[in-house]
């Protein structure tokens, strides 16, 4: 299965590659976002307004409804039952006590488990959402430690934990590989991302690493993450006739809607995947095991169910961000010119997922070197599937760059953001691609007068305040600019003025509701009152992933689409009497609740008017954009320069973040408000990546053991200073509203920021995450 | 054996097992108190009893016999928002939403324990029975309740918007009996 | 959770009649033992609810103090007195959970918590003597940062998690338990047990026996006393090390010394050779080192606790010090 999922992946790679090159070459105006977005030009309206969300009051009363919380007539409640070896047989599963036991209706293994496909796995196909492509509930064969391997189905969840709990099971233990350095010294295996292979070489690195005149090579650490998300995965599932529905916590529910029927053999229309609110998703909340487990369920028993995973059950069940060990070698003249980067090393992967955590991503378009070296190697372990997390690749690849970027600059004598400075390229060094916006020296030197960069103390150790060592610390912030095929968006326009926008899109916190309404209203010419946004539902249209902060150019490009498609229906039945007669859709722009001739807005006629004339109550187009071409034209990334303030205590080692700043470089804000707080989010759990996370896995058995949130630890509010934010706001002129997403920018660079800032304070370089205080002792 | 929510009565399950957590989700139905971990490590069920925050998920219900609670449900609607609801949102105290009623809950009885005196890990005077919810008193008082979105900044701004330094309003915030019919 | 019966205590005669066998536990503000039960690593079958139980804190004659098992931490913490002459104990509380456990957790309940050892909660997955005799321990050779340095067995490496009871053992606090054979008066000390081979067993009480108060003994208004604890994140995180001290320093000689360390044993540790050492000594940083190295000086770490020796002996000198600058 592996290995033909991985060809199918270098073919898709195959085809990337050569079309890539057509599409480099190609004429900008061929681009989509070839003409900049008219939008960008709209710079007194609704668009970058720190509005407040609008979903703000039901989530404050607690009247948003979660995915655990619809209520369902004859609702059955669901506990799992997960296998404790981490690879082999079941040999049997005793669950005659659990059957028995009071208000028990049925237990779920794979002895009655309905027959059913394996899942399509992640970037397999278009819509594929799985995890993983393991057979769920079908055979007897333990993949990992924590798969779940029983479903009790009761009339209240103390039943159905208290029966889960008899539940009992012997196993026929394989020979297992969970230890990352076993499999490491076993050969590791070159590695895929979105099918192109997850290395690139300019010149000969090593060579030109030995020949330069300062130079720094080291090995980077960071250990497995959990998402952990405050919402516990959690599904309510009913069978009406042939119909499926199911309300998830997802961040994609098309695809989850298309992976589900492709598992039950269904078509897609019939199931449904409703996602109103999620409560945090960061990569975590796509298909796992439990939304099908539900559904099976909810055919054997032939009621509603709701599976809500224990929080020990989301960690059993729900990948996380896998470990990395990365070597960062940089080579240097005595200015400070790369001569030589080199970012390399091994992540751990399963067989039958296909994310290898593409920590190199950074250093693809970050600085300009000589030479450069980047490869991804891969291991497999019998281990629960990783996944994305928050900047895949990005958050822990930027943690070793940026890192060895400050040894660096500390060998050369050279501040840090000068030696940055001096190393920024003109176009994007592995693909010679040119950038379609990058004002990362404009971030860097609003950031570096803002945070105060000039009060750092060169020599390290020196600032003491009390018991506290004081240091000062930056990095580069980077995240790719992506935006994925699929998108699709319906406007439904009404005689009264009113539009309503479908498209299954998400709200996860990113305050998706909210600014795609400004953005809607700014479009259409309307107040934020009349824009109705529908999100959240899979048979609305459109195929959108809330992930790699892609969600908000997705959306974007859909709406232009639609938004023309519009305009052009319009025009058309508006007719000869209209002002706008003879006008070609690209002449024409919304304004003040109609239309109006670009370049001459006296030319106008209200929506209202014209859909009267046409003895129309509404008017309702769908459209979809042009495929993503602009990122393989263009180098499309977001920066972000990061400082830091850190007090370390010279008695117990303990670290502690006093100050933070983020200055980006993410295109136009399109909100002040809720961008200000993705950032700050992001930053925050940047901070947990620093100093707190790690899922502790344990190699003997292939068991995590703190799957618990007073185990695996994140930051608290006293954790957190206060964490200043700014922008360039330069729009992007080739993306939807010049906007780039800024979910996940925020967690890059913010763990080296740390790292390098206690080196600042203590001469003590971290290389290994978490910055617990026993390194620091 | 019955027990008071938002004001209204409502008689104990017959379960045993059935925590206040998910006897107000399940069986009131009033699903504002969110259920995040189930074993006290996030705040996300903080409830009041009697005026006091307390995690909901390790209580079981019929420990609170006969004790008055308040939800989410009981501070404010969306018609007739708490002020510190009012402020959670022009604060942007908040992302997901999901740990926002618990922050709210903790928050209103927070500013309560700091009035009557309630030191905490930060103070530095133990003696004194006044305190400034300044950063640290703040936090520290606010860091049962995790953010994994992590709006902590927008949290604290608006707590301070609405109360100041705790000392300063003198009315005690508004609780609504009724709001859950 | 399997199912049980819960009935209430106003007495603690009323509590002990109740108790069924071994079964039967007693229930405090619940968040431990509610938590274990969903964990299904305590099944009891009855229940009685103890909070009931006196909540009183008064203060004896001779200027100690007489805690009811059932105040609150929130309220002992909140206590006037506690606040000026058991700075220790109030500090030592706060430094415990979070606010909302504060106002539910009792003072019997906060003494009889059990281990947070992450193999001793993986009741499916983990084997662990402490839950079931004889089955091993995982916790040795996997992660053990939050685990023992000092009085470890092969059997068991747990600690004791409880920051309150640091404090309590450094004041010499008796707790006064009663239960079908009588009252009896057991020093905090000598109440939890070190694992030895009989890990399962946490302290010196018989399952009827039940907490009824805390006392305090009188406390020299020239001792001071701090709590210092050290931790992965700035609060709601268990112990890596921590620190309850007294001292009282009369002309540079150290008239009084007592220690408590948590996070370091399966007890609440009382380092009493570092206060034999300390006693009558001078109060000099060397003297400070001297202790804390004496009482570290039989640490048994494994290698992912190995840094709690050298941050436990840091963490005493550095509050022995402050406490020594407050004179
Ligand atoms: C996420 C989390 C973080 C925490 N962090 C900390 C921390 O940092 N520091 C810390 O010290 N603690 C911490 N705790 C633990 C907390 O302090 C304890 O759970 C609490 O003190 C227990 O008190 P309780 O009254 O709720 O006990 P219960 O849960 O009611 O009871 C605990 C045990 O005591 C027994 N018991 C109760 N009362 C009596 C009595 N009167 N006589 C005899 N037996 C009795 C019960 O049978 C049970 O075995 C944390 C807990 C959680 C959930
Ligand atoms: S250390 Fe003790 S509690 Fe932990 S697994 Fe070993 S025996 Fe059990
Ligand atoms: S659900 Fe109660 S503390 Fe997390
Ligand atoms: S708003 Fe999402 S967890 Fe706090």
């Amino acid at each position: 299965m592996n290995i033909i999922e991985d060809a199918k992946q270098a073919v898709q790679g195959l085809v990337q590659g050569a079309m890539a090159k057509a599409v480099a070459l190609a004429p900008d105006s061929w681009m989509p976002g070839g003409e900049p977005d008219p939008l960008i030009r709209h710079q007194h309206g609704h668009v970058g307004k720190p509005l407040s969300r609008i979903d703000g009051p039901r989530k404050v009363t607690g009247s948003a409804t979660f995915s655990a919380e619809f209520p369902v007539d004859g609702m059955v409640y669901a506990a799992v039952v997960f296998a404790t070896i981490a690879k082999g047989r079941l040999v049997e599963i005793d669950t005659r006590s659990a059957e028995a036991s009071p208000g028990v209706i049925s237990v779920m293994t794979h002895r009655n488990a309905p027959k059913l496909n394996p899942p399509p796995v992640f970037m397999s196909s278009s819509k594929a959402a799985g995890g993983d492509n393991l057979p769920i509930m079908q055979d007897d064969r333990i993949h990992w430690n924590g798969q779940p391997i029983a479903v009790v189905l009761a009339e209240s969840q103390e039943f159905a934990d208290h029966a889960a709990s008899l539940i009992c099971a012997t196993y026929e233990a394989d020979v297992t590989l969970t230890n990352f350095a076993v499999a490491i010294a076993k050969g590791t295996e070159p590695s895929l991302f979105m099918g192109q292979p997850l290395h690139n070489e300019i010149g000969d690195a090593e060579k030109a690493l030995k020949e330069a005149p300062v130079a720094v090579d080291a090995t980077y650490r960071t250990p497995r993450h959990n998402h952990n998300a405050i919402e516990l995965h959690a599904v309510t599932v009913a069978w009406t006739g042939d119909t499926l529905r199911i309300h998830d916590a997802s961040q994609l529910v098309a695809h989850t809607a298309w992976s589900v029927a492709q598992m039950f053999g269904m078509d897609e229309k019939q199931v449904v995947v409703t996602s109103p609110f999620v409560g945090g998703g960061f990569g975590g909340k796509c298909l796992w095991q439990h939304q099908v487990l539900a559904a099976a369920a909810a055919k054997i028993v032939g009621r509603p169910v709701r599976l809500v995973l224990s929080r020990e059950g989301v960690y059993r069940v729900v990948g996380g961000r896998t470990l990395t060990e990365q070597r960062v070698a940089l080579g240097a003249d005595k200015h400070g010119k790369f001569k030589a980067l080199i970012h390399t090393g091994v992540i751990a992967k399963t067989p039958s997922n296909i994310l290898p955590e593409p920590f190199i991503m950074p250093a693809r378009s970050a600085y300009a070197s000589e030479t450069m070296l980047l490869d991804v190697q891969a291991v497999e372990l019998d281990m629960l599937a990783n996944t994305f997390m928050r900047a895949p690749g990005e958050a822990v690849g930027t943690f070793a760059l940026e890192s060895a970027i400050d040894e660096l600059a500390d060998a050369l004598g050279i501040d840090p953001i000068e030696l940055r400075l001096r190393n920024e390229p003109e176009k994007e060094p592995t693909s010679g691609l040119p950038f379609s916006s990058r004002h990362v020296v404009e971030a860097w030197k609003m950031g570096a007068e803002r945070f105060g960069w000039d009060q750092r103390s060169v020599k390290p150790g020196l600032v003491r305040d009390g018991e506290w060592l004081v240091g000062l610390g930056c990095a580069t912030a980077t995240y790719p600019y992506y935006r994925m095929p699929g998108g699709a968006a319906r406007i439904t326009l009404t005689r009264l003025g009113q539009a309503t926008v479908d498209i299954a899109a998400h709200e996860m916190g990113m305050g998706t509701a909210t600014v795609q309404t400004q953005v809607v209203a700014e479009r259409l010419g309307l107040s934020l009152e009349a824009i109705t946004f529908n999100y959240g539902d899979s048979t609305l249209p459109g195929v959108v992933l809330a992930g790699g902060s892609q969600q908000t150019a997705s959306i974007g490009a859909s709406v232009i689409a639609a938004h023309r498609a519009l305009v052009k229906e319009l025009i058309k039945i508006a007719g000869n009497d209209s002002p706008l007669a003879g006008l070609k859709p690209d002449e024409v722009a919304s304004r003040d609740a109609g239309l109006c001739k670009a370049d001459d807005p006296s030319r106008f006629e209200t929506y209202a008017s014209i859909l009267e004339r046409a003895h129309r109550d509404e008017i309702r187009v769908e459209a979809s954009p042009p495929d993503p071409l602009e990122t393989m034209h263009w180098s499309m990334h977001s920066h972000g320069a990061m400082f830091c303030e850190v007090r370390v205590n010279a008695v117990t080692g303990e670290p502690r973040v006093s100050r933070f700043l983020g200055s980006f470089d993410c295109g136009r804000i399109l909100n002040s408000k809720t961008a200000a707080s993705q950032f700050r989010g992001g930053i925050i759990m940047g901070l947990g990546l620093a100093l707190m996370e790690e899922t502790q896995f344990d190699e003997r058995y292939g068991r995590i053991m703190n799957p618990s949130l007073s185990e695996y630890h994140v930051p608290v509010h006293m954790d957190v200073p206060d964490i200043d934010v700014i922008w360039t706001d330069i729009p992007d002129p080739h993306t939807p509203m010049g906007a780039h997403g800024v979910g996940e920018i925020g967690i890059t660079g913010t763990a080296a920021a740390v790292a390098n800032a206690i080196y600042n304070a203590t001469g003590k370089r971290m290389r290994d995450l978490p910055i617990t205080l026993d390194k620091l002792l | 054996m019955t027990i008071t929510v938002n004001g209204v009565s409502a008689a104990l399950p017959d379960d045993l097992r059935v925590s206040l957590l998910d006897f107000v989700r399940e069986h009131l139905l009033l699903p504002g108190t969110k259920k995040g971990c189930d074993q006290g490590a996030c705040g996300a069920c903080t409830i009041l009893a009697d005026g006091e925050r307390i995690l909901s998920c390790l209580a079981l219900a019929v420990q609170y016999d006969g004790r008055s609670i308040t939800t989410i449900e009981g501070l404010g609607t969306v018609d007739a928002l708490h002020p510190l609801q009012q402020a959670f949102v022009e604060h942007d105290g908040f992302q997901c939403g999901y740990c926002t009623p618990g922050q709210i809950c903790s928050a209103v009885a927070m500013v309560e324990e700091a009035r009557r005196g309630v030191p905490s890990h930060v103070t530095s005077d133990l003696t004194s029975d006044r305190f400034d919810l300044d950063h640290d008193e703040l936090r520290e008082r606010m860091s049962g309740n995790l953010c994994r979105c992590g709006a902590y900044n927008g949290i604290a701004a608006a707590i301070h918007a609405t109360y100041g330094d705790g000392n300063t309003v003198s009315d005690k915030p508004q609780v609504m009996p009724e709001a859950a019919e | 959770m399997i199912p049980f019966s819960y009935s209430r205590a106003t007495d603690a005669n009323g509590a002990i009649e109740q108790v069924a066998g071994n079964h039967t536990k007693y229930l405090g503000g619940g968040t431990n033992l509610v938590d274990l039960m969903r964990e299904n690593i305590e099944r009891p079958t009855a229940l009685v609810d103890v909070t009931g139980l006196s909540n009183e804190i008064t203060e004896t004659p001779d200027g100690g103090l007489i805690i009811g098992a059932a105040v609150r931490n929130t309220a002992l913490a909140s206590h006037p007195i506690v606040r000026a002459r058991y700075p220790v104990l109030c500090r030592a509380i706060l430094a415990g959970a979070s606010a909302q456990i504060r106002n539910m957790a009792t003072v019997g309940g906060n003494i009889l918590q059990r281990t947070r050892c992450s193999y001793f909660y993986d009741a499916a997955g983990s084997n662990c003597n402490k839950r079931t005799l004889g089955e091993g321990c995982d916790a040795i050779g996997g992660f053990a940062r939050y685990h023992a340095i000092l009085g470890a067995s092969p059997s068991c490496i747990a600690t004791h998690p409880s920051d309150m009871c640091v404090a309590l053992a450094a004041l010499d606090a008796v707790v006064l338990v009663d239960g079908i054979h009588g009252e009896r008066r057991l020093a905090l000390n000598d109440l939890h047990r070190l694992p030895g081979d009989r890990p399962d067993v946490d302290t010196v009480l018989e399952p009827d026996e039940l907490i009824t108060a805390v006392e305090l003994p009188q406390f020299s208004l020239a001792s001071r006393s701090t709590y210092r604890k050290v931790r992965d994140r700035s609060s709601y995180a268990f112990a890596l090390v921590s620190v309850a001290a007294i001292l009282n320093v009369k002309d540079g000689l150290i008239a009084d010394a007592r220690i408590g360390l948590g996070g370091v044993a399966h007890k609440p540790w009382r380092a009493r050779k570092a206060e034999a050492i300390l006693r009558g000594g001078p109060a000099t940083i060397a003297q400070f080192e001297a202790a804390a190295g004496a009482e570290l000086a039989d640490a048994q770490p494994l290698q992912d606790n190995v840094f709690k020796v050298e941050l436990a002996r840091r963490t005493i000198v550095a509050v022995l010090e402050d406490l020594r600058d407050t004179q």
